[in-house]
């Protein structure tokens, strides 16, 4: 996104520090867990990068076990000491096991469908586990949302992160945590990870809208043959976003394929959702929000429309790739990377 | 954040499991109101589970807290020490486990089960509560894992603590063998810390020795190096009583010395004594103990007395010299306390000593003229004798005539000291009984048993045993072969359970065991076994390090276990992915989203001139791993080997 400078000078105290605070976090990822740019996938954790340290429970248990040695001292109680020892030991072994719960796990980035900027980003993990043992009690945590989960034996898991968004544009995933407390709660292991992955956020739709732009106000005279817009012009294949409206139900009754009805009156640009068509008092975000709830209502109706931004305009079209692709320009508007692919 | 959940009913049953399999083995210890109490909280909190009912208000449970404290301060006078300190525990552990909302609250509960587990071994350590509280250790540890594993089964819940408990014992061994021992108290403890100990006093009245000749436990052990020395010489001496009010015997003077105050000669017997606990000082030594005994100090009456009172099961090393001549220098002021007598007490027997004394010639003939009497009077010697009045000596050598070693020896050194012979009573334990499973001398407190000394001019004190007139076989083969057949006997002694000795046997000789190698291992213990490992002078810095290597190497082991159960292979996955590594050398990685057919595409188009086995190998690849037949071993090792075989350049 594009900050805007008054808003950054009114956080100016708050955000010197944050940003420290951001910076020192980085400095000790890269140089703690060797965290840096997102790691090719799949992300397989090796011993060097988990990491153990005891929970509070683990930490009042051996608060526990230390007064309980105390006693056994001042009592001269050797099976007192013995069952200090024995739960050392237990703790001691309980590392291992959280250790090895974690151990060799493999990640790969899943699939990350586009939200719009204030809805819930789903970022999907695919966590692998190749060992013949059921993998219990795990939790992945990226952005301040933790799910837990558990694996089965030679099996993986689709781990949905919900992730809140604030801003239009790539959000990428950045540093996810795996850790477990498993086996008794005593101890945790952790490893941070950054799995290659992003979500394409779009702005946040207007939430009501003026209707959409149809008719002459921006292209007058252009609604001609409107009376015969509905002729039929072939099929394409059906995407799950058409409206059932079009799809070609008696083909699909004859037992073919299911497809979609295509009308030459839908490709004739009849609305043309234009930038320069806007208010000039419309701020750069107003605009893309306007827009995108258009594009949105638009696509619910079925309707062909054409965008134009100041830096790019984009043919006429309908239907869901369609949509997605002017929405994919409207995220990414003035932002630094392209709207590559 | 996660410990708010409410904890289910899985994990509950398990600490339910847990609180009772703990509380259980303290019912002996506790006070019948608190186990009713802990059974009524445990049973409603049961009952809330079984209905999925809320748990009481708080000030409920803070009102039967405060209710329980005021009981348990009536019930003991105080709060500090073990007794009210594990029953509190118990209170806290039952209240704790009614209020548990969270899984949170389910770890404290836990951690107070861990506490009443050590509390068990104030009590009692022998291997039977040691295997209790290692099932109370399962079922806790099971609770934790629960709370973090719900999901599993309980058998597979219950199967994974025993993994970590077993993987935790090798821990246990080696902190147990090597984790530098201090001698404890470490501060002052409480006065109940050595409550319940039963054994000998310092003071003898009518019955007081009686009462311990029904105690079957056993009072301390002697392994001798050689030959243990024959009955009628295992005299232990405990108390020495020379004030005599009529009724009870007391300790007279006596000096106390760091160096014994004899010459010993003759022959010596080598053995190790191991002392249960008694809360008194005296070591109960062979008659009479060497000097340079460590820790140790010597009584002008030949007592060995320890620097504290026993209160911890006690080994020493000794050495004894029966033969030894003692006292013939004995101070007057010492023998002028062992001739008096009250006056106005037993007048026939003063009349009767007066009697021998006017035929004998010297204190020798003296003694053996009473001896002779006593022999002649045809006493009975009975664990339950007729109550005594006001002249007791009298009531028992011409009314009664049954009597215990304490009535043998009060009447002895009364009619020797009213000859006019210095005489006293000597308290201790006679004979013992060698187990022959490990051929130590286990000693009883039914061995107690009282006899004299008198002091000889020229001769110094002799030991003079009058219950052997009467009952020789109380000396030979100890109280059960002496006794008649009414008395009541512990009934292990009785004659005829041979097989119930035999096993009894077997079961001390392990409890020796047990006790000589777990419980009192300490610190010389520590130093002696490292010694014979080959360490000589092992100081902390030794035991540090060896704590240490031995630890990572237990620690190297478990993680050894933990990289062993790898994936499993795959040899089609393994020449696959030994194929997608090659080509990455090479700039052409194989993309997480690319199956098979495509990647062969791609690397077609990268490597034009090995386009051919590159496609051969990534569909050879896809119709072994997704072909409707499984892949047999023979086409993925042609595979495997076209794929070592690909040069690319």
């Amino acid at each position: 996104m594009l900050p805007r400078p008054d808003a950054l000078r009114h956080r100016h105290g708050l955000g010197d520090w944050r940003r420290h605070l951001v910076t020192l976090r980085a400095t000790l990822d890269r140089v703690l867990f060797h965290i840096g740019p997102p790691e090719p996938a799949p992300i397989v954790l090796g011993q060097r990068r988990i990491y153990v340290l005891p929970t509070p429970a683990g930490l009042a248990f051996a608060a526990a076990l230390l007064v309980m040695l105390i006693a056994s001292i001042n009592y001269n109680l050797s099976l007192g000491h013995a069952l200090v020892f024995l739960l050392g030991g237990v703790s001691v072994a309980s590392i291992v096991h959280a250790f090895r719960n974690l151990l060799h796990l493999s990640f790969t980035p899943g699939r990350a469908e586009p939200v719009f900027s204030g809805e819930r980003a789903g970022f999907h993990v695919i966590v692998a586990n190749h060992r013949n043992a059921r993998r219990p009690s795990l939790r992945l945590g990226a952005h301040g949302a933790v799910v837990p989960f558990e694996i089965d034996a030679e099996d993986r898991a689709d781990v949905n992160i919900p992730v809140a968004t604030t801003a239009r544009g790539w959000m990428t995933l950045g540093r996810v945590r795996i850790e477990t407390t498993y086996p008794l709660g005593l101890i945790r292991a952790w490893s941070v990870l950054v799995p290659d992955q992003r979500c394409l956020v779009y702005p946040t739709p207007e939430p009501s809208p003026p209707p959409l732009p149809e008719g002459p106000s921006s292209t007058p005279g252009r609604r001609a043959g409107s009376a015969g817009d509905d002729d039929f012009s072939g099929l394409r294949r059906h995407q799950p976003a058409d409206s059932p409206r079009q799809v070609a139900w008696k083909t699909l009754a004859r037992g073919g394929p299911m497809l979609t009805k295509q009308f030459t009156g839908m490709d004739g640009g009849k609305i043309h959702l234009d930038w320069n068509d806007l208010p000039a008092d419309l701020g750069t975000e107003a605009r893309l929000s306007r827009m995108t709830a258009w594009i949105v209502a638009a696509e619910q109706r079925g309707l062909a429309f054409a965008l134009t931004l100041p830096t790019v305009s984009i043919a006429p079209g309908q239907g869901s790739e369609h949509s997605a692709n002017c929405l994919r320009h409207l995220a990414l508007f003035g932002t630094e990377g392209p709207a590559d692919a | 954040m996660r410990d708010t959940r409410a904890p289910t009913s899985a994990q509950f049953g398990w600490l339910l499991a847990a609180a009772a399999a703990t509380l259980a083995p303290h019912a002996v210890e506790l006070p019948y109101w608190l186990i009713a109490l802990c059974a009524g909280l445990i049973a409603i909190r049961a009952a809330l589970l079984w209905r999925r009912g809320k748990p009481p208000r708080q000030l409920l449970i803070l009102l039967v807290a405060i209710a329980a404290g005021v009981g348990v301060r009536f019930e003991f006078g105080h709060f500090f020490g073990k007794d009210p300190g594990v029953a509190l525990l118990a209170v806290l552990l039952c209240l704790k486990l009614l209020e548990s909302r969270t899984a949170r609250d389910l770890r404290a509960a836990v951690l107070l089960a861990y506490f009443l587990q050590l509390g068990l071994f104030f009590y009692n350590q022998t291997p039977g509560i040691a295997a209790l509280a290692l099932a109370g250790t399962l079922l806790t540890t099971t609770t934790l894992l629960s709370l973090e594993d719900a999901a599993a089964r309980p058998a597979a819940q219950l199967r994974t603590s025993a993994v970590l408990i077993a993987q935790g014992l090798p821990f246990m061994l080696v902190l147990f063998v090597l984790f530098p021992r201090v001698q404890g108290p470490l501060w002052g403890l409480p006065s109940d810390a050595y409550s319940g100990m039963t054994g000998l006093s310092d003071t003898m009245s009518p019955g007081s020795i009686s009462q311990l000749g029904l105690s079957d436990a056993i009072a301390f052990r002697a392994e001798f190096s050689g030959m243990p020395p024959p009955p009628s010489q295992r005299y232990w001496r405990g108390p020495v009583l020379s004030r005599y009010d009529g009724r009870s015997w007391r300790p007279g003077f006596s000096t106390l010395a760091a160096a014994p105050p004899y010459e010993t000669s003759g022959r010596a017997y080598k053995y190790r004594l191991t002392l249960e606990p008694h809360n008194q000082p005296w070591l109960l030594a062979l008659d009479f103990p060497a000097a340079n005994i460590p820790r140790a100090r010597y009584a002008g009456d030949y007592r060995l007395l320890a620097e504290q009172p026993v209160r911890m099961r006690t080994r020493v090393e000794l050495r004894s010299y029966p033969a030894t001549t003692v006292g013939k220098d004995e101070n007057a002021f010492v023998l002028a306390e062992a001739r008096r007598l009250p006056a106005d007490l037993n007048p026939r027997s003063r009349a009767l000593a007066l009697e021998i004394a006017a035929k004998s010639v010297d204190p020798a003939a003296i003694l053996s003229g009473t001896l002779e009497h006593l022999r002649g009077m045809s006493l009975t010697y009975t664990l339950s004798p007729p109550l005594l009045g006001t002249h007791a000596v009298d009531e028992f050598l011409f009314d009664t005539r049954q009597g215990f070693c304490e009535h043998f020896a009060s009447a002895f050194v009364f009619l020797m000291r009213a000859a006019g012979v210095p005489a006293r009573v000597v308290t201790g334990y006679q004979g013992g009984e060698i187990n022959p499973v490990d051929g130590s001398l286990v000693v009883r407190q039914s061995d107690a048993h009282a006899w004299a000394e008198v002091w000889l001019a020229g001769r110094g004190w002799v030991r003079v045993d009058p219950t052997a007139l009467s009952a020789p076989a109380r000396i030979e083969s100890g109280l059960s072969a002496a006794l008649q057949e009414w008395d009541a006997l512990p009934l292990l002694r009785r004659p005829g359970l041979d097989w119930l000795r035999d096993m009894r046997h077997r079961w001390e000789a392990l409890s020796n065991t047990w006790n000589q190698w777990v419980l009192g291992y300490n610190s010389d213990r520590q130093r002696d076994l490292l010694e014979w490992f080959g360490f000589p002078q092992p100081d902390w810095r030794m035991l540090a390090m060896l704590l240490g290597v031995s630890a990572t190497t237990l620690m190297l082991l478990l993680m050894a276990w933990a990289f062993a159960q790898r994936r499993r292979h795959d040899p089609l996955d393994a020449a696959w992915s030994r194929f997608s590594r090659k080509l990455a050398h090479h700039g052409a990685g194989r993309h997480p989203w690319e199956g098979p057919l495509d990647y062969g595409k791609r690397l077609a188009t990268i490597f034009p001139g090995r386009a051919k086995p590159l496609r051969e190998i990534s569909e050879g690849y896809a119709r072994l791993r997704y072909g409707a037949q499984t892949a047999d071993p023979r086409s993925v090792r042609l595979l495997a080997r076209s794929i070592r075989r690909l040069k690319l350049k």
